[in-house]
């Protein structure tokens, strides 16, 4: 098979200066084998039935990355929900030691996050999810690598904003690096790759490897040599560019599968920003002609490119799964920070944002002491936009103790420095107090 | 794939050729270009018979890289071939 030396440098640039590289790799294992009446035994199956995936993960991912010279940041785990392997036990100090387990396994075998350590509770809370509840916030704080969720709404069944209330009190008695690894959602699929939505489906196999790419540097390029095209041929230059991207996620899901002997499940075709230069969403929007994101036609820009990377990439992988739309966290991406620390970028403007990208609110500071109430209306607005447009949507809020709006904190590493935002103007919002369980929307009658 | 990529100088293509002829590495494709005095080469190479695997020899190109003052990168045929061919 011939190139073009044309064809060849494009790929070159692609990965020697545009940062593209594979932002995850994450192992799925299914855990509900080690289900047991008591604590320490559980503990002990739940090394047993992870340990001969662990001992051959990271090394493999390794020999993939050297043999095709493709850079993977992450090695990940996902495990079945948590909150399943409590319910013989429904006790909160189990559910601790579970995640600190956890924790010392991953770091054991090099394994750089665990997801799971969640409850899907959107229609109520059973006798596991209360154990998993009551311990997520100690979980999360005595912990390093450990990620969760709650997911508290669908399509199917509405949002329980009870357990939203739950989530914005628990988010709230988390230090920054514990908020930064919990995440409330609604609709969340079986195959996320990304963290803190990762667990494994009850649908899947055994094991399956789930990939998630990165690469906004590469349409940023793509957008910024195209100053004069109109928005149309835009997105044509935008899906192609996606196509490339998520091929090179479905090349890496194929080898690391094979390697490991286990099934490739999907790619999630989001191509996530990171903190570095040159690796930012929102610099492409900017590219696209915005003066800060966040300014009018923001949603406009950021409907053209999530559409266009669903479209290039759908053809790229043999099975699209995760998220796949665009993320937008505020940390993570140097310039979804800066914009919010400027104050172009609000929670309204990120509510809006929602509407087209399938990630919702992402690693978005807010001061420490901010009004329980605001923080569970602001979860509640995001999960009602989910359950009526029928999509998966999350909210990650980083508390800063004594912060307050505009103020800069840094996370470090892949989480960067988070902007804090003001939640609302308003302390006490009594429609939170109300409570119950809010009914499905009638996309749930379009489906039967 | 082998890139090579820096200011042109006397002996790029000759420290990095000895470095894959000790290796028993065939180089099957060849080009080569030099703008504005900047050095520009792709090789393609086959390893199948060669004494080190990839890494190895990425390691080893990559030093020869350094001593040349150039930019070496190796990838496999494969990335080219998914990203480019449909």
């Amino acid at each position: 098979m011939r190139f073009e030396p044309g064809e060849i440098g494009e790929v070159l640039e692609m990965l020697l200066f545009r940062e593209l590289d594979i932002r995850a790799v994450t192992l799925s294992v299914n855990t509900l084998p080690a289900i047991r009446p008591r604590a320490a035994d559980l503990l002990s199956a739940l090394e047993e039935v992870l340990e001969p995936y662990l001992r051959r993960l990271r090394p493999a991912v390794e020999r993939v990355a050297s043999r095709l010279g493709v850079r993977i940041v992450t090695v990940r785990l996902a495990v079945s929900p948590v909150s399943i392997l409590l319910e013989p036990l429904g006790d909160r100090d189990a559910a601790v030691e579970v995640a600190r387990h956890l924790d010392r396994l991953a770091e054991k075998y090099g394994v750089d996050m665990v997801g799971g350590f969640s409850a899907f509770v959107h229609m109520g809370v059973s006798r596991g999810d209360r154990a998993l509840m009551e311990a997520l916030a100690e979980a999360l704080n005595s912990t390093v690598r450990v990620a969760g969720f709650l997911n508290v709404a669908s399509t199917m069944t509405g949002v329980n904003l009870d357990a939203v209330k739950k989530a914005a009190e628990l988010v709230l008695a988390m230090r920054p690096h514990a908020a930064a690894r919990f995440a409330v959602t609604a609709n969340l699929p079986e195959d996320v790759p990304f963290m803190p939505g990762a667990y494994h489906g009850l649908g899947l196999p055994d094991a399956v490897v789930n990939i998630a790419v990165s690469g906004p540097g590469v349409i940023e390029a793509v957008v910024r040599n195209l100053p004069e095209a109109d928005v149309r041929t835009l997105h044509d230059a935008v899906k192609r560019a996606a196509f490339k991207i998520t091929r090179l996620g479905e090349l890496v899901g194929r080898e690391v599968a094979k390697e490991l002997g286990v099934p490739f499940g999907s790619v999630d075709l989001s191509v996530a920003p990171s903190p570095k230069v040159g690796d930012s969403v929102a610099a492409i929007l900017e590219a696209m002609g915005l003066p800060r994101v966040g300014a009018p036609g923001t949603i406009f820009a950021l409907a053209l490119f999530t559409d266009a990377v669903k479209k290039g990439g759908a053809m790229a992988a043999s099975t699209i799964g995760g998220l796949s739309g665009a993320f937008i966290p505020v940390s993570e991406d140097a310039v979804m920070a800066r914009a919010a620390a400027e104050g172009s970028l609000t929670f309204d403007a990120l509510k809006a944002m929602a509407a087209v990208c399938n990630t919702g609110i992402d690693m978005a500071g807010i001061p420490g002491d901010a009004s329980p109430d605001a923080v569970a209306a602001l979860m509640a607005d995001v999960m009602a936009l989910a359950v009526h447009l029928d999509k998966p949507l999350g909210v990650r809020l980083v508390p800063i103790p004594g912060a307050k709006p505009g103020d800069v904190y840094d996370l470090g590493g892949l989480y960067g420095s988070v902007s804090v935002i003001d939640v609302s103007r308003y302390s006490r919002i009594p429609l939170v107090a109300r409570g119950g369980t809010a009914p499905p929307g009638v996309e749930r009658l379009k489906k039967g | 794939m082998v890139s090579v990529l820096g200011a042109d100088r006397v002996g790029i293509v000759a420290g990095i050729a000895s470095v894959l002829a000790r290796h028993n590495v065939n180089i099957v494709d060849i080009s080569q270009t030099v703008v504005r005095d900047i050095f520009s080469m792709i090789m393609m190479v086959d390893i199948s018979k060669a004494d080190v695997d990839i890494g190895q020899l990425r390691k080893e190109l990559e030093e020869e890289g350094r001593r040349l003052g150039v930019l070496v990168a190796v990838y496999h045929i494969d990335v080219f071939r998914y990203m480019q061919r449909v």
